[in-house]
């Protein structure tokens, strides 16, 4: 008699815990041979809510944090997803399908990993590139610098369902945002599994929190969450639009990919330094130079 | 205050200068570095015991609860080697159930704090009343607050007033006045605040950290800042003032730590319960496991050890 | 402090009193606490080319000491020049066909790689550290070590990030470079050299101080374990001549020198008349400033910080203070104080603060110039303290009433001795703190925000530090003005001394 292996139930990653939607809700998701695979959590705009409640909460910590400590964690999880690759291109495959779509899924998790380092590897030098000295007219000393927004929301896109995601919200933390991401709704698994790499990386509780489920019921809140200071995201035009309505009557910064365009996520052009500035803010200072 | 005052103030203030600190935080670092090892440890987690003023201030605080806090203060452990505590630190209200199970002239003393603590909001006249009462009632030292209203308003001449106040009141009693460092924040107004009561008390009496009731209390670092300030003070009149960190310290790692700063900050002279004490409760029984740690060589489970309070 | 006696309320102090005093006796004395760590030493250590131990042709070694207790360590390989020249070979040949060729995000990961395993190993590298160099292990512990493991971790992520060097240009590694470190931050000064020469895509040959070559030699396994492609890396170990020898060479594009002034001028006569690039660092006679307003007690601790940390071996210490006239004896009597607390032992104590001195010569240095700041008439302090009988020790020491004209504020001592000068104004603090040949780094302690930025102004050094002393980063450039040398190390400014402009 073969033996039966355990299922894994999916929870979402917010918080730093693994939870269920508090609608109690779940869709369920197939394999590549169509069988039934796992219930995913169906988070509501309630789940979302807290989300933003425990993103806030870890935003100042996470924003005190040395950037060389923010490097080492994005390191680490970039660690943690290289080691644990060949369950997240099964996590992305859903099965055993043809072994073309292995390899791009396969490929798909090593750019991750080289996503994550390239950010890792910035965490600590954005600043000199970014700030600045500025020589006034006055005997001033003027310094510009950068600062994290605060609590960022990311909306992942279906296609590159875990590239996609980390491409947007890496650049954000990075600098000490917090996030509250929507995984992809139509391959949400690899978004459950990025949970668990992301609770063993060393980042702390809350700093990503990732929510599976229909982009109708939630992109609304995400656009009007007051507390939600920028977004970062691939949307259809009819979401971008009302992200935008709902961003104007907080003054949300808004960063929309469209959907439409098909984003090649691997190129270089989809990791830089403009993806970090996207969430940053600029403080300049003046003192007077005297004795 | 008077325009006279008022100048007075700024120049004492100018005068102990301002405190850096990133600076402070280094030093007490340096402290954490430290390795204390066998007859070492063993005579800083023995002198702690002797620092300790066993604290038990809570709303519910009964008689019994107090009595029993008095027979722990006096015999720690079994252990022959372990001396008693330096004193028991209740609310007025229970000094003299403190008193009768001690007995009169007791090695362990009796603290009560008074004026109002922990926040000091009532009227001056009511303060010291409270004070002598108890001190009539046995109490051998007082804890007192500053009024930290006054003082952050720039009341300086008030604050150092009311102190005075208490010290007469105090007749014969000790004084650890309190200058709640959590409200007081920053560490040049730490520094600010010690010189102010260092100057109307007498020697011997006490600085005191904090009430135990916010929730920052004694740290490396406001401990650093107090002792910088008593030494200064020491060094330029010659008057030895006392320091009690209180409140925070509840393992026998940390008080080790807090002994360092002492000694490489005062020297000898302060490494001792005239000088130095702990306000603290769970710290005793942490100290007692490290010492029987030491003595056998194993590491202690905490039900070994008689409990007694659990404030702070 | 007299102005506590106008205070309306009290005054405690008697007239016929004695001073009063503090005690630092030995009422509490700590127990020794040895670190137990093994440093895993071998016996001998081989050159370090095209990525495998090799013994010298001419099967010569030289011994390392422990500067502590003067026993050998190790017997470590002597490159002559046959080796100098494989060493040279090998690292043009990995960067015509590996380094060279390799995307950024690639090279990379080998450092991100080698910074993780030197974390890995950090206790034992502490460990090998201070018994081959002499500082404490408290130091190599919490400083040398993971400072290294950070100064490759930063690196590495600029190896693909090049398009921002330099604004608006290109930039394309130089090739082969040579670099000699010294003996004071054996590992660091590796870590230093290495990462941003690896980063930019150079291939090196790099050669340790004589009397530290053992952590040198223990990076070399991480490099090994690392996979690090044969040849990027080497290492060739010797005294002065092989110092030449790799600072000589045709092949490389660049060579670093961290060392004395004196040796940094023999190496750039020797480079005159050839097309090589060079960064220097060289000596310091450092200034730390103290202002009447300063947070007294924080400023004592960074002068401390400035002048015995590291047993004074530090080309950016802070070894002469500048202390405003208004507070001097304050500053000197709290000094004192702070002095009589200092441990100085057995570096492998885990109380110890200041420990051996690298090596006999220089303690003869040191010294002799103490002796002749005595014979100069300045007023000598040194803390009573047991040395260690066996190793090269030296009791921390401050000389009070100096002026510029001694030779003790004048030359680098390169030792746990501070040099004390007084000023009454800032433009004659700048005066004097400028009055040198050098120009690496000074200490600036005031309250007053305005007056930092003025002094930074006006100082003419490569780091000012303002209410702190002796602190690094791997993001913030390091270098020396005038004869301090020149080029930066670490930041942004110090990736451009390994790259070309395209």
């Amino acid at each position: 008699m073969s033996r039966l292996p355990i299922t894994k139930t999916p929870k979402v990653y917010v918080g730093g815990a693994f939870i269920r939607s508090e609608s109690a809700r779940v869709f369920p998701i197939r394999d590549a041979a169509g069988h039934f695979f796992a219930n995913i959590p169906q988070c509501t705009r309630k789940d979302l809510r807290n989300a933003v409640e425990a993103a806030a909460k870890a935003g100042p910590g996470w924003a005190k944090r040395t950037a060389y400590n923010r490097g080492q964690i994005l390191y680490r999880l970039g660690e943690m997803l290289e080691a644990r690759a060949v369950e997240m291109t099964s996590a992305i495959t859903l099965g055993a399908p043809s072994p073309a779509r292995v390899r791009a899924a396969a490929r798909e998790v090593a750019a991750t990993v080289d996503r994550l380092i390239y950010y890792a590897g910035w965490a600590d030098k954005y600043e000199q590139v970014l700030g600045n000295v500025n020589p006034v007219a006055a005997p001033y000393f003027n310094f510009t610098v950068t600062e994290p927004m605060g609590v960022v929301g990311v909306i992942a896109p279906d296609a590159a369902p875990l590239l996609g995601l980390v491409s947007l919200l890496a650049p954000a933390i990075v600098s000490g945002n917090t996030v509250v991401a929507l995984a992809s709704e139509t391959h949400p698994y690899a978004a459950i599994l990025l949970g668990e790499m992301l609770a063993t990386s060393d980042l702390p509780g809350g700093v990503v929190n990732l929510l599976t489920g229909f982009r109708r019921e939630i992109v609304p809140t995400f656009a009007t969450h007051t507390h939600l200071r920028a977004i970062s995201g691939v949307a259809k035009a009819d979401e971008r639009k009302a992200l935008k309505l709902g961003a104007a009557e907080s003054v949300k910064r808004t960063h929309l990919l469209k959907a439409e365009a098909k984003t090649d996520w691997f190129a270089s052009r989809a990791q830089s330094l403009e993806a970090i500035r996207d969430t940053l803010e600029f403080k300049t200072t003046w003192h007077p130079i005297g004795a | 205050m008077n325009a006279g005052q008022s100048a007075s103030f700024r120049r004492l203030f100018d005068e102990v200068g301002p405190v850096d600190a990133v600076g402070i935080e280094e030093r007490v670092a340096k402290y954490t570095t430290r390795s204390i090892k066998k007859s070492a440890k063993l005579w800083g987690l023995r002198t702690a015991v002797t620092m300790v003023d066993l604290t038990t201030l809570e709303g519910k605080d009964t008689p019994g609860k107090v009595a029993s806090l008095c027979q722990k203060a006096v015999h720690p452990s079994d252990d022959p080697t372990v001396p008693p505590v330096a004193a028991v630190c209740v609310y007025p209200a229970m000094v003299r159930h403190a008193r009768r199970a001690l007995g009169p002239g007791a090695k362990v003393r009796i603290a009560s704090v008074a004026t109002a603590f922990p926040s000091g909001q009532t009227a001056l006249v009511t303060r010291l009343a409270e004070v002598r009462r108890a001190v009539a009632d046995g109490a051998d030292e007082i804890d007192m607050v500053i009024n930290r209203g006054a003082f952050l308003a720039g009341e300086f001449a008030k604050v150092q007033d009311e102190i005075a106040a208490v010290v007469a009141a105090c007749g014969e009693a000790t004084l650890k006045v309190i200058l709640e460092v959590s409200e007081l924040e920053t560490y040049d107004k730490i520094r600010a605040a010690s010189f102010l009561a260092m100057s109307v008390i007498r020697p011997g009496d006490f600085i005191k950290t904090s009430t135990g009731k916010t929730t920052l209390n004694a740290t490396l670092g406001n401990n650093q800042v107090m002792l910088e300030a008593i030494r200064d003070f020491y060094l330029a009149t010659g008057t030895a003032i006392a320091m009690k960190p209180a409140g925070g310290i509840r393992s026998a790692k940390q008080a080790l730590q807090f002994l360092i700063a002492v000694k490489e900050t005062l020297g000898d002279a302060w490494l001792n319960n005239k000088r130095y004490r702990f306000g603290a409760s769970s710290l005793l029984n942490d100290l007692l496991r490290q010492i029987e740690k030491e003595r056998t060589g194993a590491y202690q489970a905490p039900y070994y050890f008689s409990e007694a309070a659990e404030s702070y | 402090m007299a102005s506590l006696n106008t205070l309306p309320k009290f005054s405690a102090r008697r007239p016929g009193r004695p001073a009063p005093e503090l005690i630092f006796g030995d009422l509490w004395t700590y127990d020794p606490a040895p670190e137990t760590a093994d440093p895993k030493l071998k016996a001998r250590y081989e050159l370090f080319i095209n990525g495998r131990f090799i013994a010298p042709k001419s099967g010569k070694y030289f011994n390392s000491i422990n500067p502590a207790n003067e026993q050998k360590l190790a017997e470590i390989a002597l490159a002559g020049p046959a080796e100098v020249e494989a060493a040279y070979r090998a690292a043009q040949r990995a960067f015509d066909t590996t380094w060279g060729r390799m995307p950024g995000a690639e090279r990379a990961k080998y450092l991100f790689r080698i910074a993780r395993l030197l974390q890995d190993r950090a206790r034992e590298f502490a460990v090998a550290e201070t018994m081959d160099g002499g500082k404490p292990i408290k130091e190599s512990r919490d400083f040398d070590v993971p400072m290294a493991a950070a100064h490759f971790f930063y690196h590495a992520g600029w190896a693909d990030k090049l398009d921002y060097v330099a604004p608006g240009r290109r930039v394309a590694p130089l090739g082969v470079v040579g670099q000699v470190i010294p003996w004071n931050f054996p590992l660091l000064m590796c870590a230093w050299k290495l990462a941003p020469a690896l980063a930019m895509g150079n291939c090196v040959v790099l050669k340790p101080a004589e009397t530290t070559s053992i952590t040198a030699l223990k990076l070399a396994e991480i490099i090994q374990d690392a996979d690090l492609p044969p040849g990027v890396v080497n290492i060739v170990t010797g005294a002065g001549e092989t110092g030449a020898a790799v600072m000589g060479h045709r092949i490389p594009a660049k060579v670093a020198f961290t060392g004395s002034t004196e040796v940094g001028k023999i190496i750039m006569r020797s480079l005159a008349g050839t097309d090589k690039k060079m960064t220097m660092e060289l000596g310091g006679k450092a200034a730390n400033i103290i202002f009447d307003d300063a947070p007294l007690d924080q400023a004592v601790e960074g002068i401390i910080n400035g002048i015995f940390f590291n047993q004074g071996h530090v080309c950016c210490a802070g070894s002469r203070l500048l202390v405003h006239e208004p507070v001097a004896g304050r500053v000197v009597a709290k000094l004192k104080q702070r002095m009589k607390v200092l441990r100085v032992g057995d570096p492998l104590d885990k109380n110890t603060d200041i420990g051996a001195i690298n090596s006999k010569e220089q303690l003869t240095r040191i010294t002799a110039l103490v002796k002749s700041g005595v014979k100069e008439g300045a007023g000598l302090f040194q803390p009573a303290c047991t040395l260690p009988a066996k190793g090269w020790y030296f009791p921390p020491t401050i000389f009070t009433g100096v002026s510029m004209s001694h030779r003790i504020a004048r030359e680098e001592i390169f030792g746990p001795v501070l040099s004390i000068l007084t000023f009454r104004t800032p433009e004659e603090a700048v005066e004097k703190a400028n009055n040198t040949a050098y120009g690496l780094s000074a200490g600036v302690w005031t309250d007053k925000g305005s007056r930092i930025l003025k002094m930074s102004t006006e100082l003419k050094a490569g780091v000012v530090w303002a209410n702190t002393y002796n602190k690094f980063d791997p993001t913030s450039p390091f270098g020396g003005y005038k004869e301090s040398g020149f080029g930066r190390e670490g930041g942004r400014q110090g990736l451009l001394d390994y790259c070309r402009l395209v």
